[in-house]
């Protein structure tokens, strides 16, 4: 089937109810974005579908209906997106496991939001786990973000 | 001879017995470097300085040889070396390096002697070297322990001096210049006239030079990176999807697998039937493994949905099949032959208990098994060809890991290479090497091509060699408002020997780890006395985020605490009463400046105050609670350590944070319980941890105070939990002796 992703159309052949996530990760080699839990409990796979982040171990190929866009289609290094500028700046990562995940999401919450409240960015970012724990600079980071964006 | 220089005298015994004779020739030989590992396979047109320096046309590389799972080791080691060589710090490459044990770690043993670790006497300093040529000897090219900044602090600093010394000498034969009017900066050899002289472009004449032994370092007044706010390496990597962890590795012709092992840890397979597995789609082979079967297959999920249809019977577990046997155990276990160690006694603690009118305080704490659970799940990829193996993977322990790989492959040890690559978290669990052999028995089963590895989160789960579940049974006594008396007991399974029979290693003597976090604390009390029991080892266990002292810190603290109120004393001022050590008694002065404390709390709130001296380092943690009707919500906490040399600020503060929330997120919610043999839980579902709408405002700072360099990846987790234990007891009135505290309490 037709896939695409970060604006690269693919053909796919591979079954319906296989997770995105395996399909970008071993059939596409887009290794950016990570296998935690495969339940949607840690959002490390996130992804954005059309506008929307998703999470691709829960999304399934025959499923997907809208371009995907993963972390490398966000930005990458020398042209980072200015949520990646952010959380650089902010030296978010420690493992950097999460953080593909994490990025995605915030991302997405600041394309709605684009000056969320802490509590705005707790509820949004509450799916996706860190357990180096870098949830206070993920805030700034967001917070960060938000008025660089704002500011243009 | 005393106390001390008898337990001095055992501890250098465990040196020198597996120095194996090697003593004769002299302790200085030992820590000098060994072979420089760097030599084989290096590039033409490149140098190797020393086993830390590579300069090649295209740039210099660091050799950081310690894992990279999150901590921030290797940034730091090579800041330390880029400071003493003058090195630019954007331009620098780092890398993990060949496992060689000329990257021995003489700090990481330094942790298991029986010294508190604010012991500067002679004897202890003697024992803690005595560790670093056992380290050589054992070839613990180890990253744990918080250990990687200790043991790197002066040997990278010197590995950079000598390489700007060989560099300068080369810039002097090349100029004809003297040494003297020389200086170094970004990469550089300067001359006299400003020319700068790229130390890349001295590769010539820096070939032929011996390095200096012993060259000076700068003062601290010269040090331009080292305590400065730099930005740590692989940062933009890992903030754009472009950091390659093990599980992200790929080769031409690459298949991809899975295992199932014994869910009950041991033990063997009773009845296989792989016969549907083996002919699902894109399945190639279904094989077994020690105690287990793999799945190879053209992608992962092909491979994860195969092995739900292989039908297995396993054989049961040889231990107690469920939690409440063995926490029945456990508690059977505070009896005289199971005694381990008994490393402090002062005082006499039993008439002080058995005194008549003596108010007495008793209580008993229990915390779980826990799973390291990082969010990268165990993977590595193998290759056995023509004989040779070769093994990608992150892991902790590499020469170890590689020996294992080679037994499970059936080929020699000087027949594979492991390649160690960054890790998505570890806190302990890549210690173990029981993932890395079993990718290479994969191997060895489809050899000639590559294969990746990769266990399901609930494999990863349901095997992780856990840290032990615990027992405490605490007695104090209170008069005039103070503790004049504590007697602590300590039952659990021994971390380290469950660990070193693993590895196929002896080991001696009493278990520091059952006790770490309550014997060796810098509070002087009348009478006390801390006593260690050994709980035979039922599931294995291993080493996880700051080892013993994760449950001692809560057993400890949280009776102190208890006691602390009973006597009507102010947790902060009479802990500085108590407190018999400088950098302790300067870190609780520290949290309790940061957080106000005495000032009023808004109304309802409840706050609590820990300690907790674990590798070296006084930590001192406040928690403030609020009770909603959501539930409990945490809303500031403080943190405060002591150093001695704060290397690199800002991963510092990274690991402060991290810590606390390390040790927070478990107390609120997660154990590891057994039915019937196996695991209960497999994912993180049931194994919850601290999200960020749990995660309150965290305020840092780290002190300069001590004389020694510590590491900061693992001390700031004991504190946590007692000081969320008595925030908690302070907003509610409940007394939480036993982890999750989420069985008692709920929170937001």
């Amino acid at each position: 089937m037709r896939l695409v992703v970060n604006g690269v159309a693919h053909e796919v052949e591979a079954e319906g109810d296989m997770p995105l996530l395996w399909v970008l990760r071993d059939i596409l080699g887009l290794h950016g974005v990570k296998y935690g839990c495969g339940i949607a409990q840690c959002g490390a796979c996130t992804v954005w579908l059309g506008q929307q982040a998703v999470r691709s171990c829960q999304t399934f190929l025959g499923d997907v209906d809208q371009p995907v866009t993963t972390i490398e289609g966000l930005g990458h290094p020398g042209a980072l997106d200015p949520v990646q500028e952010a959380w650089v700046a902010h030296q978010v990562a420690q493992c950097g496991y999460c953080q593909s995940g994490q990025i995605m999401q915030a991302a997405a919450l600041l394309a709605e939001t684009p000056q969320p409240t802490d509590a705005q960015i707790d509820d949004a970012m509450q799916g996706n786990l860190c357990r180096c724990g870098t949830y206070p600079r993920i805030r700034a980071a967001i917070h960060a973000a938000a008025a660089a964006m704002k500011a243009g | 001879m005393g106390r001390t220089a008898k337990i001095a005298r055992r501890s250098l015994l465990i040196g020198s017995a597996v120095a194996a004779g090697g003593i004769a020739f002299g302790y200085w030989r030992f820590v000098t470097p060994g072979p420089n590992p760097l030599q084989t396979g290096l590039a033409p047109g490149a140098a190797t300085l020393n086993p830390y320096v590579i300069l090649a046309p295209e740039g210099i590389t660091v050799i950081a040889p310690r894992a990279a799972m999150g901590q921030g080791a290797q940034s730091a080691l090579a800041l330390l070396l880029a400071e003493e060589m003058d090195l630019d710090w954007d331009a620098l490459r780092i890398a993990h390096g060949p496992p060689s044990d000329t990257y021995y770690n003489g700090a990481a043993a330094a942790e298991a002697l029986p010294f508190v670790p604010a012991d500067h006497s002679l004897l202890a300093r003697a024992a803690r070297e005595a560790g670093q040529v056992a380290a050589k000897f054992l070839g613990l090219q180890l990253t744990g322990g918080s250990s990687s900044i200790p043991d790197g602090f002066d040997k990278m600093r010197r590995a950079g001096a000598a390489a700007r010394a060989v560099l300068l000498q080369a810039a002097a034969r090349r100029t004809g210049l003297q040494l003297d009017v020389l200086k170094t900066g970004n990469s550089a050899v300067i001359l006299p006239d400003g020319t700068r002289l790229r130390y890349v472009d001295l590769i010539p004449e820096a070939r032929g030079i011996t390095p200096p032994q012993d060259p000076p370092l700068k003062p601290r007044a010269d040090w331009r990176l080292i305590g400065q706010r730099v930005p740590r390496k692989g940062i933009e990597a890992r903030s754009t999807g472009t950091e390659r962890y093990g599980i992200d590795m790929v080769l031409p012709g690459m298949v991809f697998a899975t295992v199932r092992r014994n869910p009950h840890f041991g033990a063997g397979v009773l009845h296989l039937d792989t016969m549907r597995a083996a002919s699902a789609r894109g399945v190639k082979k279904v094989v077994p493994v020690q105690g287990g079967f793999a799945v190879i297959a053209d992608n992962t999920w092909r491979a994860f949905q195969a092995a739900e249809l292989v039908k297995v019977a396993w054989a049961p577990a040889t231990y107690p099949a469920d939690s409440a046997a063995m926490f029945a155990e456990v508690a059977s276990s505070f009896t005289d032959d199971r005694r381990d160690s008994r490393l402090k006694h002062v005082g006499d603690v039993e008439a002080a208990l058995s005194a008549p009118g003596a108010q007495v305080i008793a209580a008993e704490y229990r915390a779980p098994y826990l799973a390291h659970a990082p969010l990268e799940p165990m993977n590595a990829t193998a290759l056995l060809k023509d004989g040779v193996l070769t093994i990608w993977a992150g892991c902790q322990v590499p020469l170890y890991a590689a020996s294992a790989a080679a037994r499970a492959a059936g080929v020699s040890t000087d027949r594979v290479t492991l390649h160690v690559l960054p890790m998505g978290g570890s806190f302990g669990r890549r210690l173990e090497d029981d993932f890395i052999a079993q990718a290479a028995e994969v191997a060895a089963a489809i050899p000639g091509v590559p294969v990746k590895m990769t266990w399901s989160r609930e494999e990863d789960m349901t095997h992780d060699f856990c840290r032990p579940l615990a027992m405490a049974r605490g007695r104090g006594r209170i008069e005039k408002g103070r503790i004049v008396a504590l007697d602590l007991a300590i039952a659990a399974p021994s971390t380290t020997a469950s660990q070193m029979g693993r590895l196929g290693l002896p080991t001696m003597g009493p278990d520091t780890a059952i006790v770490a976090g309550a014997w060796d604390q810098p509070l002087a009390i009348p009478a006390v006395r801390v006593t260690g029991y050994r709980v035979p080892e039922m599931a294995p266990v291993s080493s996880w985020r700051s080892v013993g002292a994760s449950l001692n810190g809560f057993f400890h603290e949280a009776f102190l605490d208890e006691l602390l109120h009973a006597a009507g004393a102010d947790p902060l001022h009479e802990r500085l009463c108590m407190i018999t050590d400088v950098p302790s008694r300067k870190v609780l002065e520290a949290v309790g400046e940061m957080s106000d404390w005495g000032a009023p709390q808004p109304d309802g709130w409840g706050r609590g105050l820990a300690f907790t001296l674990s590798f070296g380092v006084p930590v001192a943690e406040v928690v403030d609670v609020e009770p909603t009707d959501q539930g409990l919500r945490i809303r500031r906490a403080f943190v405060a350590a002591d150093l001695g040399v704060v290397v690199d600020p800002l991963n510092a503060e990274a690991q402060m944070q991290g810590g606390l929330i390390w040790g927070l997120g478990h107390a609120m919610g997660a154990e590891i319980t057994f039915a019937q043999g196996a695991i209960e839980q497999r994912n993180f579902d049931s194994y919850p941890f601290l999200r960020i709408n749990q995660c309150p405002e965290i305020h840092t700072r780290a002190l300069e105070v001590g004389d020694r360099v510590h590491g900061i990846g693992e001390p700031c987790v004991p504190p946590a939990a007692p000081a969320l234990a008595a925030a908690i007891f302070r907003a509610t009135g409940k007394r939480l002796r036993e982890t999750p505290f989420s069985l008692q309490v709920g929170f937001i």
